[in-house]
């Protein structure tokens, strides 16, 4: 398959870890001033949090290769503390890098196609996609050489090094949006229309203080405009949004403000003043994309060895019933391997799990390793005569917890553990959550629960069944209960409860709704479809009445 | 109205490592906050603030990072100061054995 980043060339990703050598060295000399090394360090990815720096490298599309992990796990025991923290938005961080070890961080990198450029700052950042893209049996097309024609276009524009606020992309191929698209400054859906592939367009979504789910502005962009029209996006954004409030310079601002229909109108004329520019160099690139992306040659396999472990090995089936996913080749499957063990960090794998899951992937899984939103990893093309062997061998590394998609499988931001901007940690709350509710899990059944630690929301608390916020009340961590969110491809942003609980209560309260929702639901429903028949009141009833609070 | 002032240690990130640092009463960069020197004086913070941020190649974001004097010594007066002192509360890598 495609290296995910080939256009990038390994000459100007050499050039770019010297000249940020160079800069750093000019840094600790007293030639730069930490002003001036800022936006410089940000423009390769590296912050600096709470205790230490942290380095965010992006995986394109969350598509990575075996060599590529590897190289992943080696960067985080050559320079950092043996772990990676994969995020929500298909990236790795790396949370104690020393800023004199970050050169060397980029060249080992750039040794296999990866790099942090444009992972911060008011850029086009990475773009994400469908983390099951090219696997699943759902799917109408693999979006990700649409993803990388724009992660091509938009990586070093001139245009867009200094837009008013970060712009995130994201492309789903399947109707069932695996890649919270609604929840991202524009997306890209593949659609098909009397036959025709197109693209449905979506403006303006976002989560932070201010959630909006976005907007489809065109129903149907046939493929020649996508990029034409995605610059038209830009240049009335880049114009009209505005830079002199942060907290309102996101797109879903601007078209909030203006209207959906007043910025569609801008949208169209620029557009008509644009799209004459593109001859069609970019139509051949796509197509040349699509087939570096071509499905894999997979062989027909006999999957007697997997229906024999599902009957005779209850751990395996259990497992298998939970973590995999259908694949479009009859004999095979997609697994997700869980980064979430019971009481873990979500997201954080150690060296030696990275290795263990590439060297999976290069015996069993085509070579291939996908990140997710949800803060997991994924083989997606494994033959189902396999799954017993790579299931022993996750099992083996705690790979293997059977949760994908129930209570434990929580979304966590870094929150104040070691994230500068967070006003309430996260981590604990999850690491908490998951071990009271591991053992009835399953009964459960599916269950989305998301925590942010502060209101910038990168835990996506808006979309969880259950979205736990935690924030600082006067100078005490307080965490708000939100009900009811959806990531999926009719997203919708979660309501308040009420009142916040204490760091020592909030666990206890979701416990509460969990049994609520146990006392209520119908035969076959989930977690969301009781509080879409219930309402929230019989759920704020189990937060907030006395007689519930002590029963807990 | 001028923001009260809130007695506190000088802390900033060590430019090198990104850790958490603390200037002491004799000029040394310290990584123990109950080490470094405790200030209740506003017109000492200026002076003090002044000092350290004239050390860009060492600490990095200096401010007055709130503390208050404990009968077991200098603790921080916030969480977040709390946990900058003390590390990630996380007892994270239980799952894959790194401490």
């Amino acid at each position: 398959m495609l290296d995910a980043t080939q256009n990038v060339t390994r000459t100007y990703l050499d050039r770019r870890v010297e000249e940020f050598r160079g800069q750093v060295a000019r840094r600790i000399d007293g030639s730069l001033t930490e002003d001036e090394f800022r936006p410089l360090r940000l423009m390769n990815g590296l912050y600096l949090q709470l205790h230490a720096y942290m380095l965010r490298v992006a995986i394109p599309y969350g598509t990575l290769n075996s060599d590529q992990l590897d190289v992943l796990a080696e960067i985080s025991e050559r320079w950092d503390r043996g772990y990676g923290h994969f995020t929500t938005r298909q990236n790795i961080q790396y949370n104690w890098p020393k800023l004199t070890d970050v050169p060397d961080m980029l060249g080992r990198l750039a040794d296999v196609n990866l790099h942090a450029i444009q992972t911060s700052g008011n850029t086009i950042r990475n773009v994400t996609a469908d983390p099951l893209a090219g696997a699943h049996a759902d799917e109408l097309i693999d979006p990700r050489p649409v993803a990388e024609l724009i992660r091509i276009w938009s990586t070093d524009h001139p245009e867009y090094q200094f837009l008013g606020r970060k712009f995130k992309i994201a492309v789903t191929g399947s109707p069932n949006d695996r890649a919270v698209t609604a929840a991202h400054d524009l997306a890209v859906r593949i659609v098909e229309r009397d036959g025709e592939i197109g693209y449905a367009i979506l403006v303006g979504g976002g989560l932070g203080r201010t959630p909006v789910v976005g907007k489809v502005i065109k129903d149907f962009l046939p493929q020649a405009d996508l990029l034409p029209y995605l610059e038209a996006v830009l240049s009335v954004y880049n114009l009209a949004g505005r830079r002199d409030n942060k907290y309102k310079a996101r797109i879903k601002i601007t078209v909030n403000e203006m209207g959906l229909e007043e910025f569609s109108v801008r949208v169209d004329e620029a557009f008509a003043r644009i799209r004459p520019e593109f001859s069609g160099a970019d139509q051949h690139l796509l197509a040349e994309l699509q087939d570096g992306f071509a499905r894999p040659m997979l062989a027909p396999r006999d999957s007697g060895a997997f229906e024999a472990a599902y009957e005779a090995d209850p751990v395996f089936r259990s497992w298998a019933d939970v973590n995999l996913r259908p694949h479009f080749a009859e004999d095979y499957a997609i697994a997700m391997v869980s980064l979430k063990p019971h009481g873990g960090v979500p997201g954080d794998a150690s060296a030696s799990q990275m290795r263990v899951v590439a060297d999976l992937a290069r015996r069993y899984g085509q070579n291939e390793i996908r990140v997710t939103q949800e803060q997991n990893l994924v083989l997606p093309h494994v033959a189902k005569a396999d799954l017993p062997a790579v299931f022993a061998e996750l099992k083996a590394h705690g790979l293997a917890t059977a949760n994908a998609g129930l209570a434990s499988d929580i979304i966590a931001c870094p929150g104040m553990d070691y994230c500068a901007l967070a006003t309430a940690r996260s981590i604990p709350v999850a690491q908490e959550i998951s071990e009271r509710l591991a053992e009835n899990e399953i009964e459960v059944g599916e269950l989305a629960i998301k925590i942010s630690g502060c209101i910038n929301a990168c835990g996506h608390h808006h979309l969880g069944d259950i979205g736990i916020l935690g924030l600082d009340r006067a100078g005490v961590e307080n965490y708000q209960i939100t009900l009811g969110g959806d990531a999926g491809p009719d997203m919708k942003i979660g309501e308040k409860t009420g009142p916040g609980f204490a760091y020592d209560e909030v666990v206890d309260a979701v416990e509460r709704l969990i049994q609520a929702y146990l006392d209520l639901r119908a035969e076959g429903e989930r977690f969301r479809d009781t509080i879409a028949r219930t309402g929230a009141e019989p759920f704020k009833s189990a937060l907030y009445d006395e007689e519930n609070r002590h029963a807990a | 109205m001028a923001k009260r002032f809130q007695p506190g240690v000088i802390s900033a990130n060590d430019l090198i490592s990104g850790k958490v640092i603390y200037l002491a009463a004799n000029d040394n960069w310290v990584e123990r906050l109950d080490e470094g020197e405790f200030i209740t004086d506003e017109a000492r913070a200026e002076v003090r603030l002044e000092l350290a941020l004239g050390q860009p190649e060492i600490a990095v974001g200096a401010y007055v990072a709130p503390a208050e004097a404990t009968e077991t010594g200098i603790r921080p007066a916030h969480f977040r100061e709390d946990f900058r002192a003390t590390g990630p509360s996380a007892p994270a890598r239980k799952s894959w054995g790194i401490n």
